[in-house]
């Protein structure tokens, strides 16, 4: 398997194709990232990539942080990601990862942090339907009942409740991506992606469930 | 009729002079950015989006007759449909810019939405001017027969 990219998401366009159908796209700035250190299974008991992504100043960096980061390269980086591989004989501490480590027409799993909501009510959280706003009703965005009486006498654990919605990892899966810009580092994928624009977003090969490569049957 | 066509043609010469000169600031406003190094993400979605954006299309307005060449395939063979009607709206700018244009056809009202930069619309003609006085001419959706008429202007 091999490894995926760090990028900034740029914000949403769209993109005519071959029949002239419009497709809603997402811009994605990935790359180039550094690969900062390769882990070994006789040192750290399993082998990875990791990459880091986005350029940091000094005074935002600890002492230890900075020795690791320059280990690899001049710039001080933000983000770092590590990438659990086979064998890490095919990377160098130091090379660049672009954007030419991924293909038009292949798909890819986006993750990121999802928009905050912050603490949400049932309709927004779950898509509880509202009661009446008219007719005397006072029970417009309420809960409902939340179980039965006496018997069980308590309300079941993972009951669906008003709370904090969004601001959690979140991954879109098998996003087709239709052009890469290897000069503006600018990956276009079809669809949406979790989070705001400017957030940070890890971008890896699709990952399916049952076949290989996720082939349709 | 002539002289008015030659006249019209001159117009669009100068206009495209203009657009060139607009074209060319930009360019210059875009250089002044790339050397403080990182395009803004904006930026970046403008330049995704003006790539796909065509360069010669005719000013539209609202009330103007239009024939649209629609593109079609039918198996592996392509071929250009004109359609023909009044534009009654305009919607979105940019690459999202969609006309809606109404015709009669077989005494059945059909409306049909373009956008305007899709490769699916190979061709755009202004036939005639109109003169009206909306934005928006759905009240032609209420009116049959001679009454949906749009009154031609001969200053655009």
């Amino acid at each position: 398997m091999s490894i995926g990219i760090l990028g900034k998401k740029l914000g949403m366009s769209q993109l005519f194709d071959g029949n002239g159908n419009s497709v809603p796209v997402t811009l994605i700035e990935a790359g180039p990232c550094r690969v900062t250190q390769l882990k070994t299974s006789a040192l750290d008991g399993y082998t990875a990539v990791q990459i880091g992504y986005g350029l940091s100043k000094e005074k935002h960096i600890s002492k230890p942080e900075k020795g690791h980061l320059l280990k690899s390269g001049k710039e001080l980086l933000k983000h770092l990601k590590e990438y659990r591989v086979e064998e890490t004989s095919s990377y160098e501490i130091g090379n660049q990862i672009t954007v030419k480590n991924f293909e038009v027409g292949q798909k890819v799993d986006i993750s990121g942090k999802s928009m905050g909501r912050g603490f949400a009510g049932y309709q927004k959280r779950h898509g509880f339907s509202r009661g009446p706003m008219s007719h005397g009703s006072k029970n417009h965005r309420a809960p409902g009942s939340t179980g039965a009486g006496t018997t069980p006498g308590r309300i079941y654990p993972g009951k669906r409740m008003a709370g904090r919605y969004g601001g959690k990892q979140i991954t879109t899966k098998g996003l087709l991506v239709l052009k890469i810009d290897d000069q503006k580092n600018l990956l276009v994928v079809k669809g949406s992606v979790p989070g705001k624009p400017g957030s940070i977003v890890n971008i890896k090969p699709n990952n399916a469930v049952g076949k290989k490569g996720g082939e349709k049957s | 009729m002539a002289k008015e066509k030659q006249e019209k043609e001159l117009e669009t010469a100068i206009k495209a002079d203009e657009s060139v000169d607009v074209a060319v600031e930009k360019k210059e406003k875009k250089m002044v950015s790339e050397t403080t190094q990182s395009l803004s993400a904006s930026n970046l979605i403008n330049e995704f989006e003006n790539g796909q954006l065509k360069k010669e299309l005719p000013e539209i307005y609202v009330g103007d007759t239009v024939k649209v060449g629609v593109k079609i395939t039918e198996g592996n063979k392509e071929r250009v449909q004109p359609y023909e009607g009044v534009v009654i709206a305009k919607r979105h700018g940019g690459l999202n810019q969609t006309i809606t244009v109404r015709r009669i056809f077989q005494g059945i009202g059909v409306e049909r939405v373009f956008m305007l930069h899709s490769p699916q619309v190979a061709s755009l003609k202004v036939e005639r001017r109109g003169k009206v006085r909306r934005a928006k001419l759905f009240y032609l959706r209420d009116r049959v027969g001679k009454a949906t008429r749009v009154k031609q202007r001969f200053d655009r």
